[in-house]
């Protein structure tokens, strides 16, 4: 299968950040529906991967190509990643004071769709929507963005924004991280609700336990930068059981 | 204030000898020689112009004589300050004055933002100095007959002078007298047009008053005077200047406004600057809250070379309440000196000072406040907050705060914060599908919002775009 099948394909990618090579040799493709898990302990690369992708001013790709629907990645910014379709929710999602939840989303989906009169009236509808199911009140709207957020409406607002936005991959960074389990209920139906079934989703996160949840196709369990494993559903449940140091001992070749 | 007014013998000889010595008699043909300079007959002649009450012409010479003798601050950007010549500047521009000069002389860059704001042709005109009328008397016509039911009285300074001196008479200048600095002297000397707002006791101004309504060439004025009473239990809500760029070819404006809140009063003043950039804007801005007073300044600087004003508050009875909200933007070549200043003197009184300011390519934005409390002002509660936003390396922003508490039993709270826009932040924004312009644009609109929504819609609107065109660097 050619890159252009996949939603997102990426082949043998290197990150560097601060002169430290932190991600090894990264090859993934997800295809349209697909949803895929990146675990590994914390200082795998993980997130720089993620970051790195979305395009992070702090994170350089050195090697490899990815592509988002055929389209080459690499040669664009953050902007056109975003544009082209490419969404990264924040594992620490940024404040941006005086500026509220409904002008930020409104000034992204102008800098995508346009401004026109429609547009406006199905916004606020869908916004609407949307609050409804991530389980927010309707005041969230007025709130400014992250300012004063507690870590579940910061993970809840990064998931909204993905609803409304559509992209065709969705990186979720540790989207799970900091949230009790109703929290995690709620902003897994996010996930699974705002999907139209054609996306691709990469779930980078530690614990196995939104898994449960938000059921992944594939699993890939990431160590000191490489994917050391790759396989079903199933292996998310053995790393449960097992923990990291299994893998660290017994890497073998992509299942 | 009888002590000041002591004639001045060489004062009450100018216009004798003027058939012989100019070889005309009347002030009309003086200022069509265009005299530039200031000194005691150009003072005269305003005043004759003005068919001036004698206390008035009087008071003028008075702060003439009082501007001479004060030296130049020695404080805020002396090298711009002294670079001021006096002598080359008009001290009075008659209205026709302004109708001389041709559409075709108003700088390139200034129709350009006039078309981006999409701003009406007639509008422009005004705005740029090329014509002195607005066709606008309409709105105003029936915007003056509900006034004049309730008993409120707008005017511009000069006619209200003249038809209600006993109200001018009693407050002018006592807020602001002309020893307070030698602009303030300067002002009192050679000023013209302005605001004279009353208010009658327990009226409440349901729509805000705007200087744009009463059109004439002088609002332009380099030199306004404003004098705004509210009477026991009354409300307004005033506001000067506006958006959209004003070109004027003075260069040095200086205006004083006083404000007197009575028992209960609230007053509002709202002032969007936005002159073209080669103005120096000294002003002088104070204001006096009786009890259970409240006063707003709420203050925008976009424009001008070199800005000079801190709006105070005087909080002289038992529960009055001062409020300055200030937002100041210096782009390349722009110094806003702005600030605050708040005193109070009586028991129970509160104050809150919000300065928020953006400086960008080269520009020098700087706070200067003063909080003072007075032993006897007990049980008072001061908040200050100014931000500075430094948009790239070459931009300058200071902070010059000063506080003198002799109160006990008091609660002050300072707190500021310099920041630049934070490359996280614009990640966070460009990684949702902003282009960093608009992500930039973003974060700066966000930062001076407890400034925008204070302002009626169609300013938050206009100021909105007005920041977005600073940010392009389209703006002259």
């Amino acid at each position: 299968m050619k890159d252009k099948d996949f939603v997102f394909a990426c082949h043998d990618i290197h990150v560097e950040v601060e002169g430290k090579e932190v991600v090894k040799g990264i090859s993934l493709e997800i295809g349209r529906g697909q949803k895929h898990a990146l675990m590994g302990p914390n200082g795998s690369g993980k997130s720089s991967f993620a970051n790195a992708l979305a395009g992070h001013p702090n994170y350089t790709i050195t090697s490899g190509q990815a592509y988002i629907e055929g389209t080459n990645l690499l040669e664009m910014d953050a902007t056109e990643r975003s544009r082209a379709g490419l969404f990264l929710a924040f594992q620490y999602p940024l404040a941006i004071p005086g500026v509220t939840v409904a002008n930020f989303l409104r000034a992204a989906l102008k800098a995508r769709n346009g401004n026109d009169e429609e547009s406006l009236r199905n916004f606020r509808k869908e916004l609407m929507e949307k609050f409804q199911l991530l389980e927010v009140d309707k005041s969230f709207a007025n709130r400014y963005v992250n300012d004063g957020f507690s870590g579940g409406e910061k993970k809840r607002l990064e998931i909204l924004q993905m609803a409304m936005l559509k992209p065709k991959i969705a990186i979720l960074d540790e989207t799970d991280s900091g949230l009790d389990i109703d929290a995690l209920k709620v902003v897994s139906k996010g996930i699974n609700s705002s999907t139209s079934g054609d996306e691709a989703i990469l779930l980078v996160t530690h614990y196995q336990r939104i898994l449960n949840y938000v059921k992944p196709d594939r699993v890939h369990v990431m160590i000191d930068g490489k994917i050391a494993r790759s396989g079903g559903p199933e292996l998310a449940l053995h790393l449960e059981e097992h923990g990291y140091d299994w893998m660290k001992q017994e890497p073998s070749p992509v299942a | 204030m009888a002590d000041i007014l002591e004639k001045n013998s060489t004062v009450a000889d100018i216009g004798e000898d003027y058939e012989t010595k100019y070889g005309f008699s009347d002030p009309e043909e003086y200022f069509m020689k265009g005299a530039k300079g200031l000194n005691h007959e150009v003072v005269e002649m305003i005043s004759r112009m003005k068919k001036e009450p004698e206390w008035m012409r009087d008071f003028r010479h008075e702060a003439l004589d009082i501007f001479l003798s004060k030296p130049m601050p020695r404080w805020g950007n002396t090298e711009l300050l002294n670079s001021i010549d006096f002598d080359d500047i008009f001290y009075y521009i008659r209205p026709m004055e302004n109708q001389g000069k041709s559409w075709d002389d108003v700088p390139e860059n200034i129709k350009k933002t006039f078309d981006r704001l999409g701003i009406p042709e007639a509008e422009k005109k005004f705005l740029a100095g090329v014509s002195a009328q607005y066709e606008s008397e309409v709105v105003y016509h029936s915007l003056k007959e509900d006034l004049v039911k309730q008993g409120i009285i707008f005017l511009d300074m000069d006619s209200g002078l003249r038809e209600h001196p006993e109200i001018v008479q009693k407050y002018f200048s006592t807020i602001i007298p002309p020893q307070d600095n030698k602009f303030s002297a300067l002002n009192s000397a050679v000023w013209s047009g302005g605001s004279f707002i009353y208010v009658p006791p327990g009226v409440d101004v349901k729509i805000p008053l705007q200087a744009y309504f009463r059109i004439n060439a002088q609002n332009m004025g380099q030199f306004e005077r404003t004098l705004i009473i509210a009477d026991k239990g009354s409300r307004v809500h005033y506001i000067e200047g506006c958006t959209a760029p004003t070109y004027s070819t003075n260069s040095l404006h200086s205006a004083v406004v006083e404000l007197i809140a009575l028992e209960g009063a609230y007053i509002r003043y709202t002032t969007i600057q936005n002159w073209s950039h080669n103005i120096f804007n000294l002003v002088t801005k104070r204001a006096m809250a009786y009890k259970n007073a409240t006063v707003e300044w709420v203050d925008g600087n976009i424009g001008s070379k070199l800005t000079m004003k801190y709006p105070s508050i005087y909080l002289v009875g038992e529960g009055a309440k001062g409020e300055i909200l200030s937002i100041a933007f210096a782009g390349n070549g722009q110094h806003q000196d702005a600030g605050a200043k708040v005193i109070h003197s009586a028991p129970n009184t509160s104050s809150r000072i919000t300065s928020k300011s953006i400086s960008k390519a080269g520009g020098r934005a700087s706070y200067r406040g003063l909080v003072k409390v007075y032993p006897n002002a007990l049980k008072s509660k001061v908040s200050v907050e100014c931000d500075a936003l430094l948009i790239d390396e070459a931009s300058r922003s200071d902070t010059y705060p000063t506080m003198e508490i002799d109160a006990d039993d008091v609660r002050i709270e300072h707190e500021a914060r310099v920041s630049k826009v934070a490359e996280e932040q614009l990640f966070y924004l460009t990684s949702r599908g902003l282009s960093e312009d608009e992500a930039r644009l973003l974060i700066i609109n966000g930062f001076i919002e407890p400034f925008t929504k204070e302002l009626p819609m169609e300013y938050a609107v206009e100021l909105n775009r007005l920041i977005e065109l600073e940010m392009e660097g389209s703006v002259g």
